[in-house]
């Protein structure tokens, strides 16, 4: 199976490619004793409203090829196209959304000036900011902490914050780099459930990275696995649990088939190397 | 209700307060100690009231020295770190520099700065503390500047602001607080370097010269009087330092409240 191979069946138009990354490297330190080849001969795409999740060892490359596709790098080599354009001109479009490990939300600003930041950089005016950071705030479920600063939250609302930030200006792609790995497994299981009802709700696709293997099974219509040295992808691991998960999903025996199988690719990437930062949880 | 739990605040100090000027003022009396070697609170309180005038002239031009100099110092720490954040060379031409000036007792330079100027000009007190005051402020500021978490800029740059926008919107509120604490530090020092400075000539007027000039002539209760002022004015400068610190602590408690649980934020 190849990473080109969508989760639906049916003919795909070109319009409907949400990312396509064409053979992207990405090499630090070229030339230098200290080269890194951190990511070699990616070959990837994504479908709108498809959930992709990146999973692999420590070094993978995972958080790197995520950000070729928000262009925050540059690949050394292939070519990324993320909704039709290049991804330099995406980013220019704010055609995405990010979230990151760390909520990062500016601790001087209110929640609500938390999520209004990217539309205030858009030129929104102020009424039409205040009016969508409600909306936002509905949609994660936080109606009423609009005015509260970001330290007078727990993490998972913190967490909700920036994902109604990353998605306040309605970008067609979320792109998250390990949103819920520091929240406890508890909060974590619920976010997983939310972000669902919000992908749902708004269409978004998602690029999720995380090493969490249930976490990836959960969330992903396709489980995409790296591994190391240098950073590529080993194997594709269709995940078709149906659109309507729920808390019920994660007792079935298809959940754990597929957990099984995704973990079974994960070793079979590891075969020719160490097993770093993989979490069985 | 405020009233109250402040009084409660300051009652057992100032019962100690008073409780030590009684203890000297028998001390003194009690074992016939000459007013030259440690005159009684009681001598010094009418040497301060005899010369009210003249001690807060003194305390007043110690205090505008001091505060000229803070301001100044703060203003040309900023813009220095500003520059230094923009010019990246000269970042690292400077920055080492700063710290190592810092290191140095640079109170030292007053005489020479006293043979710069006039005999008539407080310029000299007042560069000094300037000098000093700077030096803080700009090594906090620039750190504050580009201590900037690596989350928040690539936030930033995820939404393609401009570098403009990056400063306005991520790095000069990231530096508001290490400002503060910079002049919380800078606050007291400001001041016991404008009277130190006085100590190496120059104008007349001040606390310090108040100080050496009664001391000289074995005036030892009219000495005092002016260590009363100069107690006066540390206090103030030390409540202004304290109010710093209040604004300072609410901001940090912004920033180390800000992680999620179980991760740095930055």
């Amino acid at each position: 199976m190849t990473a080109e191979e969508g989760v639906a069946a049916g003919p795909r138009t070109a319009s409907d490619e949400a990312v396509v990354v064409d053979g992207a490297a990405m090499v630090f330190n070229a030339g230098r004793p200290n080269q890194v080849d951190a990511l070699t001969e990616i070959d990837l795409t994504v479908h709108q409203g498809d959930f992709v999740s990146l999973i692999g060892p420590s070094g993978c490359g995972k958080s790197t090829l995520l950000r070729l596709i928000a262009n925050l790098l540059v690949p050394t080599g292939g070519a990324v196209t993320v909704n039709g354009k290049p991804a330099a001109q995406a980013r220019l479009d704010q055609d995405y959304g990010m979230a990151f490990q760390q909520s990062g939300l500016f601790e001087w600003r209110t929640v609500s000036k938390n999520i209004e930041l990217p539309l205030e950089l858009k030129g929104w005016d102020k009424r039409r900011r205040a009016e969508r950071a409600r909306e936002m705030l509905e949609l994660v479920k936080l109606p009423d902490r609009g005015d509260a600063m970001p330290w007078q939250l727990s993490g998972g609302q913190q967490q909700r914050v920036a994902i109604a930030r990353a998605l306040a200006a309605h970008p067609p792609l979320l792109l998250m780099d390990e949103p819920f790995g520091a929240l406890d497994e508890m909060t974590r299981e619920h976010m997983q459930s939310e972000l669902l009802q919000i992908c749902a709700a708004t269409g978004t696709t998602v690029v999720f990275v995380t090493h969490s293997i249930p976490e990836a099974v959960y969330l992903s219509g396709r489980v995409v696995v790296m591994s190391a040295g240098p950073g590529r992808i080993t194997a594709v691991v269709d995940v078709d649990l149906g659109a309507d998960r729920d808390e019920d999903t994660r007792e079935d025996d298809s959940f754990y088939k597929k957990i099984t199988e995704v973990r079974e690719a994960l070793r079979g990437a590891e075969l020719d190397g160490a097993q770093r930062g993989i979490e069985d949880r | 209700m405020i009233i109250r739990s402040l009084a409660r605040a300051v009652a057992p100090a100032a019962v100690v307060g008073i409780g030590f000027l009684a203890l000297w003022e028998f001390v003194v009396k009690a074992f016939d100690i000459k007013p030259f070697l440690l005159p009684a609170p009681s001598a010094i309180w009418s040497a301060l009231l005899d010369r009210a005038g003249l001690v807060w002239d003194a305390t007043f031009q110690t205090g505008t020295n001091a505060l000229y100099g803070l301001l100044g110092g703060v203003v040309l720490g900023v813009v220095l770190a500003f520059v230094l954040m923009r010019f990246r060379f000269l970042d690292e031409m400077i920055t080492p520099l700063a710290v190592a000036l810092n290191a140095i007792p640079i109170i030292v330079l007053v005489p020479v700065l006293n043979n710069m100027f006039s005999a008539t000009t407080e310029a000299p007190r007042r560069i000094m503390v300037m000098l000093i005051v700077f030096f803080i402020v700009l090594v906090n500021v620039a750190k504050g500047l580009r201590q900037v978490s690596a989350t928040h800029i690539e936030l930033m740059r995820s939404y393609a602001a401009s570098p403009w926008q990056i400063l306005v919107k991520t790095r000069i509120p990231n530096a508001v607080p290490y400002l503060f604490t910079a002049l919380k530090i800078a606050a007291p020092v400001a001041v016991i370097t404008a009277f130190v400075a006085e100590y190496f000539g120059g104008l007349q007027n001040g606390l310090g010269y108040g100080i050496t000039s009664n001391a000289t002539v074995s005036r030892t209760d009219a000495m005092w009087a002016y260590v009363v002022g100069a107690c006066a004015l540390g206090l103030t400068f030390f409540l202004i330092s304290v109010g710093l610190e209040r604004v300072t602590t609410q901001q940090q408690q912004q920033h180390t409240g800000g992680t999620a649980p179980g991760g740095a934020d930055r």
